[in-house]
């Protein structure tokens, strides 16, 4: 089928069978390999995408469901600069070390410090909580985050 | 962005040069290789923990539309075996399956779809044969074999050291303690899956791109295995989105070079699923521990009595070395001068026990961090105290008998420890706890040896040129998998050429082009590799400094220094560019190759011939000593930590943000380890298949860890550093459990340290009383 929908503030009209998942549309047909998987079970927030506005994992959607949407993923984030400063934060404190969370604890960063301006440790580690990191140990990732949203970068 | 990329000294915190790429998702890994006409590649598992093979049904899935072809052993070239030291593992089996993720066939397919389906259609005749499941009862099963050729039965490797009167020593000790444990497997997790990415092309070069640890290994043991020219393979190894040992050795190489050959010209593409990874790839071993510990009235340890029995699984993998490994640090940081010490690694149908961060040692130190405990409250001593007394120095004898020579900061460890607020506040601590709550305080001290041991050579060849650009170019064979070395290489040649760090580029790991330099493990990378490379950019930096002072009939180099991008001359202040004074040097002045290889114990004693072969002794250690304070839940028994110290020596410190990255992932896969992982295994098949079931632990299950260094200057190190990869993954389950028996007097010796486990813990220890 026919979807229309925009991606990174593109408009794209895709054909695809209905029931692709949309990991696979984004990874595989657009070719953006930045967003991540790592369970394809919703386990793991490797895959998260933002859908009008909002975190989702994008392995358990399926293609359908982008109609008429607005996604962001990992390289549609960056405003003008070419990095947003959640991912200078990133870089800078030390919060990435394989990588293959990364992609999606920024989108859930980004989206909480939408939310909240002055998240407190605990309410940062509960933003991230359905994102899995093996190598990090959280704490570097928390100090990323709340660094940005002081903008103490 | 604004960061400081300029001339970095040793020491600061330079950010990782990966992360740019990483965090943009710009990074391409293994995983991420796709087109248009590639072909989906997918293995058909066995399912079934121990059979003879007698037929393999593939005719339906091969008619299958979209279906490209189907592959068993018989269409393997080779010696369709695989392993790093012992060959015992088949790339598609032949004659037996020995574990449930046995790769039986392979089916190339236009899409996932019709692979899935394909692979369901393929069905497997086979004869079962009895399980073996327990390793220890496995080894004097002289019927029931996994191995039929393996001259020692079911047992893969035995080792047994003795030192000084051996058990003989019980009888002069004051007190002794004995008890058992039991670990489960524990599953790396990485979250990148075995992935991987080949193409045969017209000129019969097979290059493999790959997720793993070991390109150089990789690519022989591929050419073996498949019948090749060892010239006609070629492994390229991106960033892995980690590994931790799980990528040591072939996972999915050989089954991607097999499926290519059969579609030249064709990109094929293999990415297990998260149950597959599962289900076939390899653990930290499960294990039992028999330990007897024997102790003077004044607290001075005096003989020690290990027996142990790692479950290798079907395969070989690493199996013998992580044994031995775990034998050498049985006994763990002390001066014990009698030791009888006997580990057994065992083959068995149960999933491959293999490398894992740590290599063997958590599961000893799960049990002799607990032995130390128990005879220090029997003998009214302090945690502390007794290591205190104990632990070794520089010159003691460790427990099997070698001498310790590498800078050794143990004491230090624990000095800081006894000063800590952590340490002097615990009492106050624990007596705050809320209701229905309990508090403990624990520590445990720990020893973790780097590189191969003394026989097999843990080398790295450093390669530097001087570019066409006026650039310096470092050709790293040694794998980048998450844990920042390269960024570390590219610090170490910064320094030493005085260039800011835009003015260094780096060729990741691919056969062709970088130079072999051994696994990416053993705490190793960047102590072998960076002395090469210091070796390397020092030499390359004093042919160009020739160069330009045979141009300018300078006295001497010594009137030159360099700075980013030129040199200058200092007496008369000229300056060249290094992009100009590259056109005047030739290859062999602009290209420098070093060749480094790690020092080795030249001590004999009392390690036979085989356990040498697999490691023992080793020359260089890092010591690190922790504390956790845990609380327990009195209702659920559910552990939580709440704060964790950590105090290591890995020797000076090349760039402190890196290190403490290490000690903080290891940290949370070692509390994993302690509180939640349970990889369960049940006849020969795993049932934690998934993130729900086999649980690893989220932000909000972690504290904030502290970490202090003791930077004791490692004479062999470059720049004094040493390995310090792997160890703090050893402290936290021994940490927590002594925090849990300081909290509830009670011992757990099974890990991990569930809720559930100490509530029965409890409930026993109140129907005993009563
Ligand atoms: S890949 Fe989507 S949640 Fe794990
Ligand atoms: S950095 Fe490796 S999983 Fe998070």
């Amino acid at each position: 089928m026919k979807i229309r929908f925009i991606l990174n503030g593109e408009t794209k009209v895709i054909d695809v069978e209905a029931d692709r998942r949309v990991i696979d549309v984004i990874r595989e047909d657009l070719g953006l390999t930045g967003t991540k998987e790592a369970c394809g079970r919703g386990e793991c927030g490797s895959c998260t995408i933002l859908v009008d506005g909002s975190p989702k994992l994008s392995c358990l959607m399926l293609a359908a469901q982008l109609e008429g949407r607005e996604i962001i993923t990992i390289e549609g984030i960056k405003k003008d600069s070419d990095m947003h400063p959640i991912q200078e934060a990133f870089i800078k404190h030390g919060a990435v070390q394989c990588g293959f969370c990364t992609p999606g604890m920024v989108l859930v960063s980004f989206d909480l410090l939408k939310r909240n301006k002055k998240p407190s440790r605990d309410e940062i580690r509960e933003a991230i909580s359905g994102n899995l990191c093996r190598c990090t140990g959280y704490q570097k990732i928390v100090d990323a985050i709340e660094a940005a949203a002081k903008r103490e970068l | 962005m604004k960061l400081d990329r300029k001339i970095v000294e040793i020491g600061r915190i330079i950010p990782r040069i990966d992360a740019f790429n990483k965090v943009r998702g710009l990074e391409k890994y293994a995983s991420d290789y796709h087109s248009k006409d590639m072909i989906w590649v997918g293995v058909k598992r066995a399912g079934i923990p121990h059979a003879r093979l007698k037929k393999i049904k593939i005719d339906k899935a091969k008619h299958l539309k979209g279906v490209i072809d189907v592959l068993t052993h018989k269409d393997v070239k080779g010696t369709n075996r695989q392993g790093v030291v012992r060959k015992d593992q088949p790339v598609l089996v032949d004659d037996k399956i020995r574990y449930a993720g046995d790769a039986v066939a392979l089916v190339l397919a236009k899409d996932k779809k019709v692979l899935m389906h394909a692979l369901s259609l393929i069905a497997i005749d086979y004869e079962p044969l009895p399980l073996i499941f327990d390793a220890e009862k496995a080894i004097n099963d002289k019927k029931n074999l996994v191995h039929e050729d393996n001259p020692d039965g079911n047992v893969l490797l035995h080792g047994k050291i003795e030192t000084g009167k051996g058990n003989k020593a019980f009888s002069e000790c004051d007190l002794v303690v004995e008890a058992s444990f039991e670990v489960p497997y524990q599953e790396h997790a990485y979250l990148e899956t075995e992935a991987g990415w080949a193409i045969l092309d017209s000129d019969g070069m097979l290059t493999i791109t790959v997720s793993t640890q070991t390109p150089f290994r990789d690519r022989s043991e591929v050419a073996e295995a498949l019948g090749l020219d060892i010239k006609k393979v070629r492994i390229i190894a991106p960033y892995c989105g980690g590994a931790f040992g799980g990528k040591d050795g072939i996972t999915v190489q050989t089954l991607l070079g097999l499926a290519a050959l059969t579609v030249p010209g064709k990109p094929v593409k293999i990415w297990l699923n998260r149950e597959e990874s599962f289900i076939s790839s390899v653990k930290r071993h499960q294990a039992r521990l028999y330990y007897k510990l024997g102790a003077k009235k004044d607290g001075k340890l005096h003989a020690l009595d290990v027996r142990f029995f790692y479950d290798t699984g079907p395969y070989d993998h690493l199996g013998g070395v992580v044994m031995a490994l775990g034998l050498e640090h049985s006994g763990g940081p002390y001066h014990i001068p009698n030791t009888n010490l006997k580990g057994w690694v065992v083959y068995t149908n149960n999933p491959i026990g293999g490398a894992f961060r740590a290599f063997g040692v958590p599961q000893v130190t799960f049990a002799m961090e607990q032995m130390v405990d128990m005879v220090a409250k029997r003998l009214n001593l302090s945690p502390l105290e007794i290591r205190l007394r104990n632990v070794i120095k520089k010159g003691d004898k460790i427990p099997i008998g070698t001498t310790m020579l590498s800078s050794t900061g143990i004491t230090d460890c624990l000095n800081i420890l006894k000063q800590h607020p952590l340490w002097k506040e615990r009492e106050r601590w624990k007596r705050d706890a809320p209701i229905f709550k309990k508090r403990g305080v624990g520590i445990a001290s720990i020893m973790h040896a780097m590189g191969y041991g003394p026989v097999v050579p843990d080398y790295a060849n450093a390669k530097i040129e001087l570019t066409e650009d006026g650039k310096f170019r470092i050709f790293c064979g040694v794998v980048d998998m998450g844990q920042g070395n390269i960024n570390s290489y590219m610090q170490i040649a910064a320094n030493i050429l005085n260039q800011d760090i835009d003015n260094i580029e780096l060729i990741l790991p691919d056969t062709e082009k970088t130079l072999s330099s051994g696994s990416s493990s053993a705490s190793r990378t960047t102590y072998t590799f960076g002395n090469a490379l210091i070796d390397a950019s020092k030499t390359l930096k004093e042919y160009i400094l020739n160069r330009v002072a045979d141009l300018i009939m300078a006295k001497s180099i010594d009137e030159f220094t360099m700075v980013p991008g030129k040199i200058i001359h200092l007496p008369t202040g000229k300056s060249f560019l290094l992009k100009e004074i590259t056109k005047f040097l030739n290859d062999s002045e602009r290209i420098v190759t070093k060749h480094y290889r790690a020092p080795v114990s030249k001590e004999l004693v009392s390690i036979d011939e085989r356990l040498r072969l697999h490691g023992i002794p080793h020359l260089i250690f890092s010591f690190v000593s922790h504390l956790a304070y845990v609380e327990i839940d009195e209702l659920t028994g559910e552990v939580e930590v709440k704060k964790y110290l950590s105090i290591t020596d890995s020797g000076k410190i090349i760039n402190p943000q890196i290190l403490e990255q290490q000690i903080h992932g290891a940290i949370a896969q070692g509390l994993g380890y302690a509180i939640y992982e349970d990889f369960v295994v049940e006849d020969g098949k795993a049932k934690t298949l998934d993130f729900s079931t086999y649980i690893i632990p989220t932000a909000m299950d972690l504290p904030d860890i502290e970490s202090i260094n003791v930077e004791l200057h490692e004479s062999s190190g470059p720049f004094g550093m040493k390995g310090a990869g792997e160890i703090n993954t050893n402290g936290p389950l021994p940490a927590v459990a002594n925090g849990v028996a300081d909290a509830l007097d009670i011992r757990i010796f099974r890990s991990p340290l569930t809720g559930e486990r100490i509530l029965m813990a409890l409930k026993e220890k109140k129907e005993m009383s009563n």
